[in-house]
């Protein structure tokens, strides 16, 4: 199968790994990967921000990009939850039927990482081995607005070595939010030492999560707090391979 | 007309409301543990509703409904209340409420009323009022009594003294109620809170309530409640006043099926209230003699006005949003300056104010999606945040630094070779913060972030410069 790569604008700058990850896991999975250089970015932080004609300028483009893409993995729950919840709504209110088809078209082929693994091409097992203790923070997007559910525990439990630890109160918000975590940064600061005191308390050395801007914000603290505790991009994880595998 | 929500025009913003109730960490340590048993003992009794999702689907369907022909409902209700004995009083906003019900109170020559249950009298600032016009108020909800009694404000829009502890009470009834001694076991707080009241219930003539339902077809009023001195409040007095937003009205009496299942379990856990009160007019030889109903607009109208938002005058103001959330959890209710706070209260007062007053409410959320999942009549709370930050952003109401980010962003956004050149920008702007991977003392608002975590370091390859390296190793 041919599979686009949405990789969003922040992981394509901050997390290139994650994107090199995703197209190692599909790779090895027998897919092909593209990229479609004129990509940028879904227009997430601007709809949230209240700056909705700029989020639709960049909704005219997402549309323009990936018109005739067959299958689009984006490795962001955020992101969407940005295109499949409000790219709909947005075209609704814009009096323009051409772009709603459009954007009706285009929503329906965008996959979630791990949307695609288990729902799509149908696999759990894809072959990874990491052997760590690692707890999952599954997003706010991915829990609510996705739905994802269990689907990365599913492909984290294929995981040669790798043990999963729950994460206590794992359904509460770590204080991202986007612009949230500077606007309101004391709140945001309180919410997220309650995230990082819940990772500390299952004494996993990886947490884990679909969502990088999470994870930034998370690691963030892991790191100032001198916890030794390191995020990790579900796709990373999927992506490591035993090394001694590789050379026989 | 003049929209007034409690003390709302007056309040300092969110964030720095927050910033000083963060650091309380009696306050933080009382708020998480009620807001803990809540919800915990909402999910048991929401969890054993096979139907709780059809519930919610019917509920935001009558509320819907409700709304959209509010004007014919409206005055269904004055004229059954009307025709069962009731007088039926119409307030544009908290001044002329508070003027009608003073002049109701005066009229029968009485100094001091007893309340319950009337948060609607909260956003009018009715106490002030009554006050003024030497009428004393005594609030008889047991939490409304420990936050007149303390000189607080209300935090929480069911548990109004959510963000005390039982310690904290006990000063506050050993100092207020003239006790020599009182022991701090729940039994000894509502045995001394009983003695205060009862004699108040007894001698006062006039009784104030809000109201959580008020039936078109019939007229009714309807007081849902745990402790028993609501229904003391509502039968024992001669005259009874109902102050009453026009957003409470259902169309009929079998409607009440539905909220009555979804609010209980929704504010307080509990299947049932303890005590559900409902009354028509007056019933001569049975509780009051005179009942007036005050339905109140105070920018209700506003918000009816507005299709996108809307759907926020459906609440039935059961708290659970406030208990599920995340940001609530870590301030209560006090950082959002008004009489309603958590996820509701940051979609309402604005709404309410027309955006006057309180811009930064619609920011103190991360957009979690939890109010949404929990709230009883399916009110989508997360949409209406954006919705309003939206109304912040045309008005002008967020700052030139910001303004000037976004606009930026999309910019580069707009073109794959801009979002590479500002990719570059940026990694050559960062290089006086890097220490090692990480950035430090990042400069404006980005200083906020650098205050409480780390910032890895934008890596000096991005995706697509090695998608493209890539690329052309494999084509070489």
């Amino acid at each position: 199968m041919l599979i686009s790569l949405f990789i969003t604008c922040y992981n394509d700058v901050m997390f290139p790994e994650t994107g090199k990850a995703v197209v190692a896991v599909l790779e090895r999975l027998g897919h092909r990967v593209e990229f479609r250089a004129a990509q940028t970015c879904c227009g997430q932080m601007h709809y949230n921000s209240g700056y909705r004609k700029e989020a639709r300028d960049l909704m005219r483009h997402f549309v323009e990009v990936f018109a005739d893409a067959e299958v689009i993995c984006c490795p962001s729950s955020s992101c969407v939850s940005m295109i499949r919840e409000h790219y709909p709504k947005m075209a609704a209110g814009l009096d323009d039927p051409e772009l709603a088809r459009q954007v009706e078209a285009v929503v329906s082929r965008v996959y979630e990482f791990s949307e695609l693994l288990v729902d799509r091409l149908g696999v759990t097992d894809v072959g990874a081995f990491y052997p760590h203790t690692v707890t999952l923070h599954t997003s706010c997007h991915a829990l609510r607005s996705l739905g994802v559910g269990d689907k990365p525990v599913q492909l984290l439990r294929q995981v040669r070595g790798l043990t999963l630890v729950e994460l206590p109160n794992s359904d509460q918000c770590c204080g991202f939010g986007g612009t949230f975590a500077v606007k309101n940064a004391d709140v945001s600061g309180a919410m997220l030492s309650e995230k990082t005191h819940c990772i500390l308390s299952t004494r996993a050395e990886v947490c884990t999560g679909g969502d990088n801007s999470c994870l930034m914000h998370i690691g963030g603290a892991l790191s100032r707090q001198r916890t030794g505790v390191r995020t990790v991009h579900l796709a990373e994880i999927l992506a490591s391979t035993d090394p001694a595998e590789v050379r026989s | 007309m003049s929209v007034r929500v409690g003390q709302a025009a007056e309040a300092p913003s969110f964030p720095t409301a927050a910033k000083e109730l963060v650091a309380d960490s009696q306050l933080r340590s009382n708020v998480r543990r009620a807001t803990d048993v809540i919800r915990t003992k909402r999910g048991r009794v929401v969890g054993e509703m096979p139907d709780w999702e059809e519930l919610r689907a019917s509920a935001s369907a009558i509320k819907g409904h409700t709304l959209r022909h509010l004007d014919h409902y409206l005055e269904q209700f004055e004229a059954a209340c009307t025709q069962a004995g009731g007088h039926v009083h119409w307030a544009r906003d908290a001044d002329e409420a508070n003027r009608i019900i003073v002049g109701l109170i005066q009229k029968h020559g009485q100094d001091e009323v007893i309340k319950v249950k009337t948060m609607t009298s909260d956003e009018t600032r009715l106490n002030v009022a009554l006050e003024a016009a030497g009428i004393t108020p005594y609030e008889t909800d047991l939490a409304d009594l420990i936050v007149q009694l303390g000189e607080d404000r209300p935090s929480h829009i069911v548990v109004p003294a959510l963000h005390r502890n039982r310690l904290e009470i006990r000063e506050i009834f050993l100092k207020k109620m003239g006790l020599d001694h009182l022991g701090y076991e729940p039994e000894d707080l509502t045995t001394a809170a009983r003695q205060y009241l009862r004699e108040k219930f007894l001698r006062v003539k006039v009784g104030i309530s809000g109201a959580n339902f008020a039936v078109a077809e019939t007229g009714t009023v309807c007081v849902v409640e745990s402790e028993g001195n609501g229904r003391m409040c509502l039968s024992l007095p001669e005259v009874l006043i109902s102050l009453v937003g026009i957003e409470k009205i259902v169309p009929t009496f079998q409607d009440l099926e539905v909220f009555l299942q979804l609010l209980p379990r929704s504010a307080t856990g509990e299947r049932m209230n303890p005590y559900n009160s409902l009354w028509t007019g007056v019933t001569p030889g049975d509780g009051p003699r005179e009942f007036h109903v005050v339905l109140l607009d105070n920018g209700r109208t506003n918000v009816l006005a507005d299709a996108e938002s809307r759907e926020t005058l459906a609440c039935i103001r059961c708290g659970a949003c406030l208990n599920i959330c995340p940001v609530y959890r870590q301030t209560g209710g006090h950082a959002y300056g008004s009489v309603y706070g958590g996820p509701i209260g940051a979609i309402l007062t604005p709404q309410l104010q027309a955006m006057e007053h309180s811009q930064s409410l619609p920011y103190a959320s991360s957009l979690c999606g939890a109010c949404y999942e929990v709230c009883p009549v399916r009110i989508n709370i997360p949409e209406i945040l954006i919705h309003l930050r939206t109304k912040v952003v045309e008005a002008g109401g967020t700052p030139l630094s910001e303004q000037l980010a976004m606009k930026g962003a999309a910019f580069a956004m707009g073109d794959a070779g801009r979002l590479s050149g500002a990719h570059s920008l940026v990694r050559i702007g960062q290089l006086p913060f890097k220490r090692g991977e990480k950035l430090q003392n990042l400069p404006g608002p980005l200083g906020a972030w650098t205050a409480f975590r780390d910032l890895a370091a934008v890596p000096p390859e991005s995706f697509r410069q090695w998608w493209e390296r890539r690329d052309g190793e494999k084509q070489s």
